[in-house]
């Protein structure tokens, strides 16, 4: 079993490369998804596979029968799964939220929106709810003229409303 | 002693608690987060003179015994490293109540912030690979959300990178526990460190270079570290200043371990390497710096310059290298959050963090002219600072070697950092004023104050700097001897049965 098992990790892991080398950051969300799910298979397999035997511990015994399956690589992958979960949402909405206010998924298109000359009020690009309040008064920004894309951002974040 | 083990995590992770709890009270926050940090300090400060004293302390969590509980362990390096942690922890917890605005205190600013000092010091003080991990994914996620909050387009920018990049590190950091877990049925670090003496050579090296990628990612070493510079600058000073200080050197910590516990049996390729990466790593970083005009991103490409030293004396792997290596990182730490702390009050005062934009700052802030020449004199190595103790150290401990190459470029790149500091010197402080800048009253007290505490130690770690040495000789001589570690984790029978690796064999 453990042959095709490892031949599976390596698929998921290329495919998993091959979409974290893509452009659009979408499919580097996807590519990570993958890749934590050849991870995970990784480790249930470095724990040695046993077929049909459930680390149960018997009733009129204290210490659990020979040859059973090892059960601390599955705490190991339920404890990854949650986190890569938790990760992958965060890196889900943070993506959502780049697209609203930069307006593209695409890595090489976003150094060039962060001078967009659209007036970055805070309110999303893209968005289809009625006009709201900038939120906490913090996503006012004072008006950038035309910067070098390479000389990166002006405005400080440091965190006094303006 | 188990209480004062395990409080370096649970202070600041009730206080994170409590914070969420009341999450329309800010001022109750604001108490919280200085309060818990200073807590924290009083309780690691405690922890560092039980360690120093009384040798390591050790707590078996739940009562399981050693290889199959998990571990929690301070030696000398860890406990330096969470004294460390507080004291950034308290002087941000201050800068912070003048720097973070009420909208980011609204959004859970301070309860993040506890969390990622709780993150911080469970890295410090685990004892185990797994959980090693758990606590890198603790601090990561609160990094994620400390360095997006607010939602500028340049946060988002820069964060998506930070977060790309430090996922993908994740999965190698858990991909080589899986296959460390697989060689040698163990994941604690005492009992892993005999274990990987009997595995097969080929496998373990490989396994060494998969943890350096892993943690060479976190620590920004050559060629991994361009996340830095693309995000640090993004946030406000406040978080920039606490990334700046911790999270790296929270890699460099784990490179560290892993490089002096676990994988010393092929020293002449694995610590060459790592002499190779470590000239890299100062190299690209201090040109890098020279291209900047932002000041905060001439200081993020310093991180990596200085990341540089750390390495090497990792790398040259003798006592007084290792040495080196400890003071580097508690000065380095101090120093650098010191610098984007200043950088924060000249936005204040002076309007913007662009070289071009701002000056005359030595007529009009004559204190803060002072508190900004400790640090960056110390961060470019003039005595009698810090910075002067930890490259002579680092410097010496090549020559001792006769390793002249990488002595070199220590000392070159000493010199090109004494480039930057008058750059921004000359900039910022002596030139005049450009026209059109409106200084802003004297800087906030509240500013002020973490400044001076952190300068005072600066200047406190030059003058009186041999109790600060002889700790880190301490942490060095540990660091060095892995039976130590294994007798305290798991007896002496199991450290008389550890092997140590024979160290001559390919020194770099």
């Amino acid at each position: 079993m453990e042959l095709p098992l490892a031949v599976t990790v390596g698929v998921l892991f290329g495919s998993g490369v091959y979409l974290v080398l893509q452009r659009n950051l979408l499919r580097f969300v996807f590519g990570l998804i993958l890749m934590s799910g050849g991870v995970n298979l990784a480790l249930f397999v470095s724990g040695r596979l046993t077929r049909g035997q459930s680390p149960f511990v018997p009733e009129d015994r204290y210490t659990p029968l020979e040859g059973i399956a090892n059960s601390l690589p599955q705490a190991l992958i339920l404890t990854a799964i949650v986190i890569s979960f938790g990760l992958t949402v965060f890196a889900l909405v943070l993506l959502l939220r780049t697209y609203e206010r930069l307006g593209t998924v695409q890595t090489h298109e976003m150094i060039l929106r962060l001078n967009d000359p659209l007036p970055d009020t805070g309110e999303p690009l893209k968005d289809r709810r009625p006009p709201q309040p900038a939120p906490y008064g913090m996503h006012r920004e004072p008006p950038e003229g035309p910067v070098d894309p390479f000389e990166g951002v002006t405005d400080s974040g440091s965190g006094e409303p303006s | 002693m188990s209480w004062l083990l395990a409080s370096p995590i649970l202070i600041p992770l009730a206080a994170a608690a409590l914070a969420f709890a009341l999450p329309d009270r800010r001022n109750a926050q604001r108490v919280l987060s200085v309060g818990g940090s200073a807590a924290l300090l009083v309780a690691s400060i405690m922890l560092l003179v039980e360690v120093s004293q009384n040798g390591m302390v050790v707590l078996q969590a739940g009562g399981w015994a050693a290889p199959f509980g998990i571990t929690l362990i301070a030696d000398h390096l860890a406990a330096i490293m969470v004294v460390i942690s507080a004291i950034m922890a308290f002087a941000t917890a201050i800068y912070a109540l003048a720097d973070i605005d009420s909208g980011r205190e609204g959004l859970g600013y301070h309860p993040l912030f506890l969390v990622l000092v709780t993150g911080i010091n469970g890295a410090f003080l685990t004892g185990d690979l797994f959980n090693l991990y758990v606590w890198f994914e603790v601090l990561l996620i609160s990094s994620f959300v400390l360095l997006t909050l607010g939602n500028r387009r340049a946060q988002l920018e820069g964060g998506l990178k930070y977060v790309a990049v430090n996922l993908v590190s994740s999965l190698f950091f858990l991909v080589s526990i899986g296959l460390t877990y697989g060689l040698t049925g163990t994941l604690n670090m005492a009992d892993l460190a005999i274990a990987l003496q009997a595995a097969p050579q080929g496998m373990v090296t490989i396994l060494a270079m998969l943890f350096l990628i892993a943690f060479g990612i976190k620590a920004a070493i050559f060629p991994l570290f361009f996340w830095l510079p693309a995000s640090y600058h993004t946030p406000p000073v406040a978080i920039s200043a606490i990334f700046a200080g911790m999270l790296t050197k929270v890699g460099v910590y784990a490179l560290i371990r892993a490089f002096t516990l676990l994988f010393t049996q092929d020293v002449g390729w694995t610590h060459t390497l790592l002499l190779w990466l470590a000239g890299a790593t100062m190299l690209t970083g201090v040109l890098g710096a020279a291209a900047q005009n932002e000041i905060r991103k001439i200081l993020s490409f310093h991180i990596i310059s200085q990341i540089g030293y750390m390495i090497m004396g990792l790398a040259l792997y003798t006592p007084l290298a290792l040495a080196g290596a400890v003071f580097y990182l508690v000065h380095h730490i101090i120093v650098k959050a010191n610098l984007f702390f200043v950088a924060g009050i000249i936005r204040k005062v002076a309007g913007s963090f662009e070289l071009k934009q701002v000056g005359g700052l030595y007529r009009h802030a004559p204190l803060l002219s002072i508190l900004f020449l400790i640090p960056a004199f110390s961060l470019a190595g003039f005595p009698p600072l810090s910075g002067f103790w930890a490259k002579l150290v680092v410097v010496l401990a090549g020559v001792e070697v006769a390793s002249w190459p990488i002595v070199v470029v220590a000392l070159v790149v000493g010199l090109l950092t004494i480039y930057s500091m008058t750059k921004i010197w000359q900039a910022a402080f002596w030139s005049p004023a450009p026209e059109g800048v409106e200084f802003k009253g004297p800087a906030p007290k509240r500013m002020m104050v973490p400044v001076a505490l952190l300068a005072t130690l600066t200047v406190v770690i030059g003058f009186y700097s041999q109790p600060f040495l002889g700790l880190a000789e301490a942490s060095a001589a540990e660091l060095l001897n892995p039976a130590i570690y294994i007798e305290a984790v798991l007896g002496p029978e199991a450290a008389a049965s550890y092997v140590a690796p024979i160290l001559d064999g390919g020194r770099p």
